[in-house]
């Protein structure tokens, strides 16, 4: 009953936040406890409903390849119905990847807001946050459900604002300003060519409901040329470029991290950064239709998998190697789309989202009670807080890859999807990239929670709102990843794309390198920086790769190059166009003034004097108002309402 | 006969205004709500008929008519359609809201608040009155209060207030010059098709439509440059940013708002129905201008440090989607213009606003002198983003789903050349943010810890305006409804020509 209930009515999934962000504005944004209570009990009450209707679909098979679809608003309909309209509804489009999202997103978000209240805790800001964070939710469930590409586009917008202002939370901060407004900037150009793209799939196909551009594409020679589909499906893919962090646009998400923690561990881990991969997922049939772009889409992935893991061994603040660690799994998940597997890639962000979500907000805890977030000022906190270490090394066990934590499981389903399907250059960097993964991961361990104790930190364990997500969070990066284990894969079983995976096949040789891989990272991390307590060999090695060092370090001056191009390009020819205005064209205006002047000089004599031409203007129009009158006055009187109609 | 509701409407600003003239000039309060009054019967009549119009008979509702000068074919043709109404509805919501921005206004009120009655009043005779004549009286009536209020109430920046009210009203007269010969000659010709002198739409347009190719040609050409540069159509735009930044905040929001809007109005309504093949010869220009207006004026924006002569460019840029719209000829296009024009003049209106109060509590608006008042002035703030997210067209605000409109238009009927439009709108982000950014956010100025947030009749415009926005996004149907079911047989109605004249 309530699950068919919350099956048909999934827009309550994301309505319940958005109620919430509306009270906590107009209502009891003075009152923080009970802003807190309201905000934090709506997101439970959102992922009760999500959670029922996940375990609807999941009770029904027959929607994992027939989607259940409803509309439930009209938004827009204009235009000549049947020749040239444009028709567009809201509607909900819910099967196991949804639903499976759906339940993500809104556990994940209710255990964040519990840990916020404790964060936020004596921010001036404390009731603007958790309206933000409302927002957010809302929005994001909102891109999940979506049926429509323009109703995920407008969600898509809608996460991207809350993105916005909560990396701008602190916007006192210059640095906070600058991030949030390149975090947006960076999306938009993105969301330019995404945009095209919808324009280009709805004047092609004459619609943006999902299900019926699936089935349009399907026999897409009716419609249009090969040619300009692969163009489409490339410009529907520039807009996860950046919202995934996937190069070159990968540039904005560890700016990012200027947002309080809790907002880096919801929307910059588990699950805005990861709607760019839902999307690419959701058009699954767009890209695969073209195998050009799917090509594109695995190479984009991989290729950002390396680049951002070759940045992290470097980094110094555990945020950025955390935020570049996430690129690099969103580009794991890129590639697992980009090879054909959307069971791959869905388990994956499942698995990323306990795993980064927990060490993001361990990370906040340790930053709370350090006061810095430089990994090399660490040390030794482990002693001091537990619960937050342990639930860390969690983190650290699930995205190295060390069997039986979440993120062997899907880390390991990636790697062997794209070595099935051919690709073996992708495949090793996959590979080598789950070594670098293992290797900075533990680089971090190491050097924040083990070794020396620094004496002038004094680490406390956090309250229970901020320890309770924790250990639940741990609890998923453990447990989460067996439902995929490959022998009895139920993963597979529900979200696949076209033919579900062979269940019972074992690649044992790729599951066996893949951990010899993050044992062997672990270990050059444990000699490098535990064991040699003074991390001479560490410094040495730097020193030696002074260049490759430096390279890494100042992450191969990506952000540089987008600066010189914003500051020197877009900026110049801006002047330049201003320039022109006020001297060409505005000089040619002038210049007419200057003539007409001139030649008036002789005619001045028919001047009047400005007032007598005001007065003229008035007279008339004072004329206008008493004909006016002399018609309507009798009625007039009559000011009555039913007179209107 | 039933309650003559438009001229009511019409004329409530215009009686406020008369009253006016006997309150004595020292009653502050009074006048400012007498004229809030005036403004407020017109804004709540205007919603009653907003919601009672009849969508499914479409056409003209409201009707009211009187034979006013026999020999010219003149009448006193008052009515709204589905394109009129949402501008008739934006008018009254500006000028509304225009009372409240002035309400700090010290120096002669009493005058300052007639001109600006008179101006509402005029802006609101073009959209409802359907005969030339009329509109073009109205229009001119618009011209002669603007100039005075630049020159006694404007500030002077870069370029003198003088300056900007001359530039501001010559373009106008101009443009009003090339305007009238163009209806001058359409007129005198329809006297030949019609066989009698008759001034409103519906027979000019019947006229037009039947004149040859070649006069079609001409006399669009001169309404295009007439209408054009009243939207600030590039290359004719350089009145606007100068003369907004010079002009009062009452003004800048009346005129970006709404009074620039006549121009995409009149060339929908009149020039596009009256003249479709000259319109149709005329579209790729349009469209060229319209795109070189878009991508020009963002960058110009861009390169702005003056957060008016920001927002001036602004709306050069946004007005370029509405010709390039009028230049798709297209039902979907139609539609994105209209409707782009309403939520444009929603958007400008609450930008001039929070800029003007801005304004009056820093004696600034150089953006390198601001920074950090969204501490100090949360509310002042949140409008100044309202404003600046709807300016980039984010979803959920009222401007979206114009724009997207329109896109679809365009992209169908120009294609790649859409495309250098549509990338305006990564500039607009650029440059809505950095506003807000340089503004609001960064470290607070000590010098401004004094300032007081808007309160009281300040918030009028933030909340009106605000709602209208948000409201307006959500539930785009409230006003593409209205506005399709006017555009739907204006399309019928040119595509009717155009097919015959294709078979000429």
């Amino acid at each position: 009953m309530l699950v068919e209930f919350a099956m048909h009515h999934a827009w309550l999934v994301p309505l319940i936040p958005a109620l919430s962000f509306l009270i906590i504005v107009f209502l009891t944004r003075p009152f923080e406890k009970l802003t807190a209570f309201l905000s934090v009990s709506f997101m439970a009450i959102s992922c009760f409903f999500a959670s029922l209707a996940a375990y609807g679909v999941f009770n029904n098979h027959e929607l994992a390849e027939h989607p259940l679809v409803y509309n439930f608003f009209n938004w827009l309909s204009i235009g000549i119905p049947g020749a040239n309209e444009l028709q567009i509804n809201l509607g909900v489009q819910l099967d196991p990847t949804s639903a499976m999202m759906l339940f993500m997103v809104s556990f994940v978000a209710t255990f964040i807001q519990l840990y916020s209240v404790g964060y936020m805790k004596g921010d001036p800001g404390f009731s603007t946050f958790f309206s933000y964070v409302s927002l957010f939710a809302a929005s994001m469930l909102l891109l999940v459900i979506s049926s429509n590409l323009l109703e995920m586009f407008v969600a898509w917008e809608g996460v991207g604002l809350c993105s916005y202002l909560l990396i701008g939370f602190y916007s006192h901060k210059i640095s906070a300003r600058e991030a949030a407004k390149k975090a947006f900037v960076t999306c938009r150009v993105a969301d330019f060519g995404l945009l095209l793209g919808i324009l280009g799939l709805v004047i092609t196909f004459g619609t943006l409901d999902i299900m019926e551009l699936n089935d349009k594409i399907n026999n897409f020679k009716e419609y249009t040329s090969y040619g300009t589909l692969t163009l489409l499906a490339v410009l529907v893919f520039i807009g996860p470029i950046a919202k995934s962090g996937q190069f070159p646009l990968h540039v904005w998400l560890p700016d990012a991290m200027e947002g309080p923690t809790p907002v880096s561990a919801l929307i910059h881990a588990a699950t805005m950064v990861v709607a760019g991969v839902y999307l690419v997922a959701r058009m699954m049939f767009l890209f695969d239709a073209v195998p050009a772009a799917m090509n594109m889409v695995a190479i984009t992935g991989g290729f950002t998998a390396l680049f951002a893991a070759l940045i992290a061994i470097t980094q110094t603040e555990i945020k950025r190697i955390l935020a570049y660690s996430t690129v690099s799994q969103l580009g794991y998940m890129m590639l697992a789309l980009g090879v054909g597997s959307l069971t791959a890639s869905m388990f994956h962000m499942w698995t990323h989202a306990f795993f980064k979500a927990l060490m993001f907000l361990a990370a906040g805890s340790v930053i709370h009670a350090v006061h810095t977030p430089n990994v090399w000022k660490m040390g030794g906190i482990v002693k001091k807080m537990p619960v937050t270490s342990w639930t860390f090394v969690v983190g650290g066990l699930a995205i190295s890859g060390i069997p039986p934590f979440a993120g062997f499981w899907s880390k390991d389903e990636i790697l062997v999807a794209t070595m099935n399907s051919g690709h073996y250059v992708l495949y090793a960097m996959g590979a080598f990239t789950a070594f670098l993964t293992a290797f900075y991961m533990w680089r971090l361990i190491f050097l924040a929670f083990y070794g020396k104790e620094k004496p002038e930190n004094h680490p406390h364990e956090s309250p229970w709102t901020m320890c309770v997500p924790l250990v639940v969070l741990a609890v998923g990066a453990t447990v989460g990843g067996f439902f995929g284990m490959p022998w009895n894969n139920m993963w597979a079983h529900w979200i696949f794309f076209g033919e579900p995976h062979h269940a019972g096949h074992v690649a044992w040789g790729a599951m066996i390198s893949s951990v010899a891989l993050a044992v062997a990272g672990i270990y050059l991390a444990y000699r490098l920086y535990l064991k040699d307590t003074e991390k001479v060999k560490a410094r040495q090695l730097a020193e030696k790769y002074q260049f490759w060092y430096q390279l890494s370090f100042n992450k191969f001056y990506i952000d540089e190059i987008f600066l010189w191009f914003n500051h020197t390009v877009v900026d110049g020819s801006a002047k330049l166009m201003y320039l022109f205005d006020i001297y060409v064209v505005d000089g040619i205006v002038n210049g007419l003034g200057g003539f007409a002047r001139l030649t008036g000089d002789g005619l001045r004599v028919l001047q009047t004097g400005s007032m007598q031409n005001y007065a003229l203007v008035f007279f008339l129009g004072v004329l206008a108002v008493t004909i006016l009158m002399a018609f309507t006055g009798p009625s007039a009187a009559g000011l009555v309402l039913g007179g209107v109609m | 006969m039933s309650f003559p509701v438009l001229p009511v409407i019409l004329l409530a600003p215009v009686a406020a205004a008369v009253v006016l003239l006997f309150i004595p000039k020292e009653e502050h309060r009074l006048i400012k709500s007498v004229a809030a009054l005036g403004t407020f019967v017109s804004l709540f009549l205007t919603l009653v008929i907003y919601f009672n119009y009849n969508q499914d008979v479409g056409g003209l509702q409201f009707v009211t008519q009187r034979d006013w000068i026999k020999d010219l074919g003149v009448t006193l043709f008052f009515a709204v359609d589905g394109i009129s109404l949402p501008m008739v509805l934006l008018t009254n919501l500006i000028g509304f809201c225009a009372i409240f921005a002035s309400w700090n206004i010290s120096n002669r009120p009493r005058e300052f608040f007639i001109l600006l009655l008179i101006l509402i009043t005029g802006v609101m005779g073009t959209f409802i009155a359907h005969d030339l004549f009329i509109f073009l009286l109205f229009y001119e009536v618009v011209v002669i209060p603007i100039y005075i209020m630049v020159v006694i109430w404007g500030s002077s920046k870069r370029v003198t207030k003088e300056y900007a009210g001359m530039k501001l009203t010559i373009y106008l007269l101009i443009g009003s010059g090339f305007l009238l010969v163009g209806v001058i000659a359409l007129f005198v010709k329809s006297v030949g098709v019609l066989g009698a002198p008759d001034m409103s739409f519906s027979a000019l347009a019947e006229a037009g439509a039947q004149l040859s190719n070649f006069d079609q040609i001409w006399l669009f050409a001169l309404m295009l440059f007439g209408f054009g540069s009243l939207i600030s159509m590039w290359p004719f735009h350089s009145w606007s940013p100068d003369g907004y930044a010079g002009a009062p905040t009452a003004v800048s929001m009346i005129h970006a708002g709404v009074l620039k809007k006549i121009g995409g109005y009149g060339l929908i309504k009149i020039a596009v129905v009256m003249l479709p093949l000259g319109a149709q010869f005329w579209a790729p220009w349009m469209a060229v201008l319209g795109i070189a207006g878009v991508a020009y004026a963002a960058f110009g924006a861009l390169a702005q440090k003056d957060l008016k002569y920001v927002v001036g460019y602004s709306s050069v840029s946004h007005m370029g989607y509405v010709i390039i719209a009028v230049a798709c000829l297209d039902v979907i296009g139609l539609n994105g213009a209209v409707a782009n024009m309403f939520a444009h003049g929603i958007m400008a209106a609450l930008f001039f606003s929070m800029i003007g109060f801005l304004y009056e509590k820093t004696h600034t608006r150089w953006m390198p002198d601001m920074g950090g008042l969204g501490r100090q002035t949360p509310k002042l703030a949140a409008g100044f983003m309202l404003a600046a997210l709807a300016s980039l067209g984010l979803p959920g605000l009222v401007t979206f789903v114009p724009e997207f409109t329109i896109f679809v238009g365009i992209f169908s009927k120009y294609g790649g050349l859409a495309v250098i439009g549509i990338a305006g709108i990564i500039i607009t982000a650029l440059y809505a943010l950095r506003a807000g950014a340089h503004t609001l956010f960064g470290p607070p100025r000590p010098e401004y810890d004094h300032l007081e947030d808007i309160k009281g009749p300040e918030l009028v415009p933030l909340v009106v305006l605000g709602f209208v926005l948000v409201v307006g996004g959500v539930l785009p149907s409230l006003l593409f409804d209205m506005i399709n079911s006017g555009v739907v047989p204006l399309h019928a109605e040119i595509s009717n020509v155009l097919q015959l004249g294709g078979n000429l």
